[in-house]
Parts: C-alpha cells; sequence; structure tokens
C-alpha cells in the first residue's frame, strides 16, 4: 500500500505542477522556461518552516505567497519581452535561483536541507493533503477558464496588439497569470519537500522546467485534462520503466518533436480530432 | 469642444518623418474622409491616434483630455476604436466570440473582477446582433479561418462597434474588395454615423470616400495637404498633385 501511495502523491504534485505552468503557458500564451524556481521557492519555503514546527498545510500558504511574490517580480520584469526573448529571460531565473541557492548558507547551500519532517498521519497524510491541493487548483483552473479572465488569456495568448485594440490591458493580465501559476507552483514545491523529504539545488534545475514544459506540450497548450493525464503518467513512468529515467533528456525530446510536428494539441488534440471523426 | 484634436505631431523613424508636425480635429458626429497615395503616413497617424505609435513631439487630445501617453487599451476603454488596415481576428475564438469579447471590455478592467464573472450571455446576444447587422448573422459560430477577406472586414468593423466607440477609426476597411463590396461596406459605413459618434475613413477609395464622407482631410509624405468640404478638396490642385506628380497635374 505504501508504494501505491507513494506513486499517487508522485502523481498529484506532478498534475499541479504541470497544471501551474499551464496557466501561464497554456491559458495566457506566455513561455516559461524557469518555472522550476517557483516550485523550489515553494520547496525551501515550506521546509523551513516545517522544520520550523509550522504544519505543512499552514506552510504551504507561505510558500505559495512567496513564490506567487517572486512571480509577480519576474512577471513585471518581462512585461516589455515576448516569444523568445521571454524564453530566455525565464530561463535566467531558473539558473539564477539555482546560483543564489548554492550559496545561501541558511538554505543548506550545495548540500541542501535534509529531514525534513513528515507530516500529520505519515505518507496517507501527505496524499490526502496533495490530492486536496490539486484538486483545487484544477477547479481554479477550471473556473479561470470559463471566466473572463479566460476569456481575456486567450485574446492574449492569441495576439497581444489586438486585445489591446480590444480594450484589454494586457500587462495587468499577465501578471496575473504569472502570479497564479507561479504560488500554484510554489504549493506544489512545498508538497514536493516534503514527499522527499530531502531538497537541493539541483531538485529545481533546468531540467524540472522542461519537464513541467514537456507535460503542457505534449498534454496539448491549454487542455487542463490533457496536460493532467501527461503529467500522471511522465511523473511515474520513471518508477515503472527504469529506462525511462536513464534516457529521460531523449524521451522528451522525441516526445517534444513528435507533437510539435504530428499533434500540435497534443493529447488533448488528438482525442478531440477522434471524437469528432466518431460522431460523423 | 473638437472629439479628437492632433496638434502638430512629428513621428520620425531613423532620418525618415512618417508624419510631420500634422495638425487635425474631428467633431462630435462628423465623418471625415482621411486619403492619400501610398506612403504618406495615414496609417502611421492613426497608429499615434490609438497609442500604438509614441510621436516624437506634439501631441493627441481625445474628449478633451490629452491622452499622448495613455497607453492603448485605456484610450480604447476611453472610447476610441479601431478597425485595422490588416485584419486580425482572433483565430482561436468563434465569430460570435471575437465580437463579445470587445463587447465586454468593460467587464476586463480589472482582472479580479474578470475572474470573479463568467456569464457571457448578454454579450454573445449583443455580438449576435452586431454580426447580424453587419450581415454574418448567418456565420456566428464560425471560425475566423473558415471567412473570405471581405467577412473579416465586416467583422473587424463589428468588433469595433462592440466597444461603442464614440470615435471610430476605420483603416482601408475597403481594400482587397471587389467594387460591389466595397460599395455596400461603404454604404454600412454611412450608416454607422451618429450624432454622438465621429468616424475617420482612411481609404485609398477615393470614390467612395468622397460619396459617403461630407469632409475629406488629405495627406501627402507625412504632412497634411487639404483639408475641407469633400467637393471642394476633390477639385483642389493639391490633390492632383499629390496622386498625379507636378507634371500630370
Amino acid at each position: 500500500m505504501a508504494y501505491e501511495i507513494t506513486v499517487l502523491t508522485t502523481m498529484a504534485i506532478s498534475i499541479l505542477f504541470a497544471l501551474s505552468l499551464n496557466v501561464i503557458t497554456g491559458f495566457c500564451g506566455q513561455v516559461s522556461l524557469g518555472h522550476a524556481a517557483f516550485y523550489g521557492i515553494g520547496a525551501y519555503t515550506a521546509a523551513l518552516l516545517t522544520k520550523s514546527g509550522i504544519p505543512l498545510a499552514l506552510a504551504l500558504l507561505p510558500a505559495a505567497a512567496a513564490a506567487g511574490a517572486v512571480g509577480f517580480v519576474v512577471g513585471m520584469a518581462s512585461l516589455r519581452v515576448r516569444d523568445d526573448f521571454l524564453a530566455i529571460t525565464t530561463m535566467g531565473v531558473a539558473f539564477l535561483f539555482v546560483g543564489f541557492v548554492r550559496k545561501q548558507e541558511m538554505l543548506g547551500g550545495e548540500i541542501g536541507i535534509s529531514g525534513i519532517p513528515s507530516v500529520a498521519f505519515g505518507r496517507p497524510g501527505l496524499l490526502a493533503l496533495s490530492l486536496l491541493c490539486t484538486a483545487l487548483f484544477v477547479l481554479l483552473t477550471v473556473h479561470i477558464r470559463r471566466s473572463w479572465m479566460g476569456f481575456a488569456f486567450d485574446s492574449v495568448a492569441d495576439d497581444e496588439d489586438t486585445a489591446r485594440i480590444l480594450g484589454i490591458d494586457v500587462p495587468r493580465f499577465k501578471l496575473w497569470a504569472f502570479v497564479i501559476g507561479t504560488a500554484g507552483a510554489g504549493v506544489a514545491g512545498g508538497l514536493y519537500a516534503h514527499h522527499i523529504r530531502f531538497i537541493g539545488p539541483d531538485s529545481f534545475g533546468f531540467l524540472e522546467s522542461i519537464t513541467a514544459l514537456v507535460m503542457v506540450i505534449v498534454g496539448g497548450i491549454g487542455s487542463i485534462w490533457g496536460v493532467a493525464l501527461v503529467a500522471a503518467i511522465l511523473s511515474v513512468l520513471p518508477l515503472f520503466l527504469q529506462f525511462v529515467d536513464d534516457y529521460k533528456l531523449l524521451l522528451y525530446g522525441v516526445l517534444v518533436f513528435a507533437t510539435v510536428r504530428y499533434a500540435p494539441g497534443g493529447v488533448a488534440g488528438l482525442a478531440r480530432t477522434l471524437a469528432m471523426r466518431i460522431r460523423r | 469642444m473638437s472629439l479628437l484634436k492632433v496638434e502638430n505631431v512629428t513621428m520620425r523613424f531613423g532620418g525618415v518623418a512618417a508624419v510631420e508636425d500634422v495638425s487635425l480635429s474631428v467633431d462630435q458626429g462628423e465623418m471625415l474622409g482621411f486619403i492619400g497615395p501610398n506612403g504618406a503616413g495615414k496609417t502611421t497617424l492613426m497608429r499615434i491616434i490609438t497609442g500604438v505609435l509614441r510621436p516624437q513631439t506634439g501631441r493627441v487630445l481625445f474628449r478633451g483630455e490629452d491622452v499622448t501617453r495613455w497607453p492603448v487599451d485605456r484610450r480604447i476603454r476611453a472610447g476610441l476604436a479601431l478597425a485595422q488596415q490588416i485584419v486580425k481576428p482572433l483565430a482561436s475564438l468563434s465569430l460570435v466570440d471575437n465580437v463579445a469579447l470587445a463587447a465586454g471590455a468593460h467587464r476586463m478592467v480589472s482582472p479580479l473582477a474578470a475572474l470573479l464573472r463568467t456569464d457571457r450571455e448578454t454579450e454573445r446576444a449583443k455580438a449576435g446582433a452586431l454580426l447580424d447587422f453587419v450581415g454574418l448573422g448567418d456565420a456566428l459560430s464560425m471560425m475566423p479561418t473558415e471567412l473570405p477577406l471581405g467577412d473579416l472586414k465586416r467583422l473587424e468593423v463589428a468588433r469595433a462597434l462592440a466597444l461603442e466607440p464614440v470615435l471610430l477609426l476605420l483603416d482601408e476597411p475597403l481594400a482587397g474588395l471587389n467594387q460591389g463590396e466595397a460599395r455596400a461596406m461603404a454604404d454600412l459605413i454611412a450608416t454607422l454615423a451618429g450624432k454622438h459618434r465621429g468616424i475617420v475613413l482612411i481609404e485609398h477609395n477615393v470614390r467612395e470616400v468622397s460619396r459617403i464622407c461630407p469632409r475629406i482631410y488629405v495627406q501627402d509624405n507625412g504632412r497634411g495637404l487639404v483639408d475641407g468640404r469633400a467637393d471642394e478638396v476633390l477639385a483642389s490642385p493639391e490633390l492632383r498633385r499629390a496622386y498625379l506628380g507636378e507634371e500630370l497635374a
């Protein structure tokens, strides 16, 4: 049973992490190659707080706030850049985060933080908390999709200049996407730290950012269920197939290439096409 | 008081003056035809008025307020609307949603208010009525990629109207249309002018502009040439010189 709990917790955390990037990249069309930095900010914040005796359920709030606040700053700095330049800027944030953490004694430096306390009710308790957080974030993203904010995000993702001509305050909506997405990553990071119970700078490297982006692209940019499904599968695949862990980058490269070349809508797009064919 | 006032505006790109010391005004309820040969700086001036470009000198006043430093979206919410020369529909949204988005622009002043609101029916109904008005009533659920250029131009006009503007800027809405389509579109534009709405129609199609616009402003090489009653402007030697050159004029 302990193994199943571990698998399900890994899945829930990965879904939350991928969906948080989906708000920024999928909904609002802003490419981010540095999402793991916010995952890391949440992880370090929550770990430090729980080590000082605060329960994880409470520590997740400051974790989200810290990641969201840095997301706001990065979002502000990124407002003047688009497309490739935005991708490069956010990639810089990922490297900056790792470089910063390595030099901070308070954060364990190169060694990281170990001995992160387990949560109340142990592994089942963490699973319940992870499922609850993920479910709440799914509901939030479903609501965003249906709301006028989602409508505005659609227009910004489609064509920023046209969105402006329609009276939409593009920078403000972009900032909101950044804050919501990075706060979500912060919560996922907090849960991750208490799942693995050890974190170091390498836990939040560039590869983690790419992993989230692969989940979003292969799942179907902007699709909630598609991204959740692919995040769930990719997160636990290495547990079942050892070679997936060994050749992770190769697998991600092939998946992204195949998706962009043959199915730009990802898994969600393929499912839509299939459903339309069946209906005909 | 003028609805729009452009005062001594200059816009240079490197050493080239696209617009130089141009002044222009549009009153409430007025329909102004804005013509000029290629490279006259018409679209540049339009982009300055909407806020896409910021002029090096001069200022833009809208409803008495200096809006020169305002961003595009703020000018739009203040009552300006632009139907762009190169049609730019939002490709991922259906026609009705393209227009509904514009109709609900006031709902998106605050992202928080936008997050709390899900109902789109009022705006969709308004969008449906506007699409019907511009002759696209049968294509509400179609995607923009399924439409020919003439219909996309109509969509652009419907979207601009959904913003309920007091000043509507139409940048070459007849370009790329055949004679029949251009005439139909010009007739449609003529019905848009009202007591409370000013219109600026930028066009190459002098025939249609002179047919529906009582006043015409001519620009050439970035400078204002003539401004006055349509019949007087059309008879002016400056206009002939701008279009035909010194020798032929």
